[in-house]
């Protein structure tokens, strides 16, 4: 079991109180796994993502415990995390676009990074210029600014060194939103080749683009207002979702081949509670097509096949 | 109704002007009422271009941008006035495109300041209550409320009502779904399929083909500028002829297809329809008509 994460909870410090971002979540990755992690923005998948690496100054751990290979992370304290990052823990941020230094050439700032965390650069140049060949791009790049590359191949530059130290966990967060569909594509199978090669040995891939992780996850956790809604395999996941949210969010996806003209197409209506104050029992509650009166508690997050999780009274 | 005929754009850059950029270069195409035609690029297509230059917010180089047999860069004063009366434009980010100071709905009072300066109070509060059923909005959680209170479908409708109080007959929807999630966008893309069948003319521009798929009748696929092909949908997606068409339809991540299986369904072939179709040198229009209503650009290997 790689990462095993278990009833984790944290909320962000607000000025109108505390907003429970994530609500007590339990799951885990297997060894080798590439798990997607999909939902609407606001649902919590970002604040799960970085609760793994980095709690920012307004998020408060409120309870839980995260293990990996079998070593409990010490989450809530950034100090004690340190040595964790980078080498067991990587994560490709969000616009890791502009998450490289401007003023320094690439090369430089990949050479302070590596040496900030004690280890000497020679040792790992060999590797570095193999792996930015091995994603298409030439080894002159680590004499250029970040400035001189496009969107895509800084992209590429970012997802090499965040998996320099070959790390346990890789945490990519909306690494193709803000990219064109065949670069998309490009980063996407990268991702998957990293993992083959043994680069890193799990991930998990937030994205709001559910036909994205279909192509690369195997297998998809779905989040709702803060908490868990469902785990699967990704063809159970998209062919025989069992929670509602998960079925509408489904069907509400334009596919190639699918004509307002001819197939109407429908939404979910309302839209997700808020987090400052969430409602008790299931948050899908209000929108749910299928609420009834035992919804009012809060619905376990079982499973009801092998691997296959779900957090709805109708579905178990 | 809107008509493009070999319309070129060049933006002069580098750091002293040196250099010309050709965002758009020679696009014909038409858009009729009642109709929607979806503009698709990557980023640095010249797909935004198109729509600043039918709105008017700029001009163009070469070509004519006309609008029921007017050449919209001709119009001046109280004529660019009465053009914006049918041609509105609704854009990518909903929250930059309000002023945070003011309430979200101080967009209908500008509207009726400049246009319908003449028309009663409550007149207008019913003309208002029509534009926001028609977005299918509840007057009484959109109105008074300031634009961080409303969420990004919410605005993005409220400024489609804005255009639909002036009688539009052409919206230009630049990217107008990109920032709205899953469960919502649906919604707004409904919503334009509901205004096309009363009659509106909509220019759609995006980057997502599956969008694109969804709501137009007539696709056009630019790249750098130039149109590769275009034609209705149903046939650019079903039956994609040129190379750049192929690839992009078989990079888009879809649901229930894999990436390899779509590939293996759409081989890139090394064949140029264009050339097969005009294999004479001689006249060359820029796009050969494949067949009805599908034209497609050299593949550029020739």
């Amino acid at each position: 079991m790689s990462l095993k994460v278990t009833d984790l909870a944290v909320h962000y410090r607000t000025t109108r109180g505390e907003v429970q971002a994530l609500g007590g979540v339990t799951f885990a990755v297997a060894d080798g796994e590439i798990m997607g992690l999909a939902g609407e923005s606001g649902c919590g998948k970002t604040t799960l993502g970085k609760s793994l690496i980095r709690m920012d100054g307004r998020m408060r751990h409120v309870a839980g415990t995260v293990e990996l290979d079998g070593k409990e992370l010490p989450v809530h304290d950034s100090a004690r995390m340190n040595p964790f990052r980078f080498k067991e823990v990587s994560v490709i941020p969000q616009y890791a676009m502009s998450a490289l230094n401007p003023t320094r050439r690439i090369g430089r700032m990949t050479k302070e990074l590596v040496e900030s965390r004690g280890i000497r650069f020679e040792t790992v140049r060999p590797e570095l210029r193999r792996r930015i060949e091995l994603v298409g791009l030439s080894a002159d790049v680590l004499d250029r600014y970040p400035i001189e590359l496009s969107g895509g191949m800084k992209q590429r530059m970012v997802m090499v060194l965040s998996t320099l130290l070959n790390p346990s966990l890789l945490i990519a967060d909306e690494v193709t939103s803000a990219l064109d569909v065949s670069t998309q594509r490009a980063v996407a199978e990268t991702l998957v080749g990293f993992r083959d090669r043994l680069f890193v040995r799990s991930m998990i891939v937030i994205t709001h683009d559910v036909s994205l992780v279909y192509q690369i996850a195997d297998s998809i956790l779905v989040m709702y207002a803060g908490k868990l809604a469902e785990k699967a395999p990704t063809d159970t996941i998209v062919d025989a979702p069992l929670h509602p949210y998960t079925r509408l969010l489904i069907s509400s996806l334009p596919e190639v081949g699918v004509r307002f003209e001819r197939q109407r197409l429908a939404g979910i209506p309302g839209s997700p509670p808020s987090l400052l104050d969430p409602p008790t029992g299931c948050r899908f509650r209000d929108r749910c097509p299928l609420a009834f009166d035992r919804c009012a508690e809060e619905p376990p997050f079982v499973d009801v096949e092998r691997d296959h999780f779900v957090a709805c009274w109708k579905a178990s | 109704m809107l008509s493009l005929r070999g319309v070129t754009k060049t933006y002069r850059v580098g750091s002293f002007g040196g250099r010309e950029l050709t965002a758009v270069d020679d696009v014909s195409f038409d858009v009729a009422a009642g109709e929607v035609v979806s503009l698709i690029g990557e980023s640095g297509s010249g797909k935004t271009t198109i729509g600043r230059l039918v709105l008017r917010l700029a001009t163009a180089g070469g070509g004519r941008v006309t609008f029921d047999g007017t050449d919209v860069a001709t119009l001046r004063g109280r004529r660019l006035k009465e053009y914006y009366r049918t041609t509105q434009g609704v854009f990518q980010d909903p929250f930059s495109s309000y002023n945070p100071i003011f309430r979200a709905d101080r967009v209908f009072a500008m509207i009726r300041t400049e246009f319908f300066a003449g028309v009663s109070g409550s007149d207008w509060s019913s003309r208002i209550d029509t534009a926001l059923a028609a977005v299918r909005l509840d007057p009484g959680q959109v109105l008074d409320k300031y634009p961080y209170q409303l969420s990004g479908g919410q605005l993005q409708r409220l400024l489609i009502a804005r255009a639909l109080l002036l009688d539009i007959r052409l919206l230009v929807a630049d990217e107008i779904i990109s920032m709205l999630d899953a469960s919502t966008r649906i919604d707004v893309l409904n919503l334009l399929g509901d205004l096309k069948r009363r009659g509106l003319g909509i220019l759609f521009i995006t980057h997502d083909l599956s969008l694109g798929n969804y709501i137009s009748d007539r696709t056009v696929i630019l790249r750098r500028g130039a149109v590769v092909e275009m034609g209705a949908t149903d046939r650019v997606f079903g039956n994609p002829l040129h190379p750049y068409t192929t690839a992009l339809v078989s990079s888009v991540p879809r649901l229930h297809k894999k990436w390899a299986a779509v590939e293996a369904e759409l081989r890139p072939s090394d064949r140029c329809v264009y050339h097969e179709t005009h294999p004479r040198p001689g006249e060359q229009p820029a796009l050969a008509e494949v067949e009805p209503d599908h034209f497609v650009a050299c593949a550029g290997r020739c």
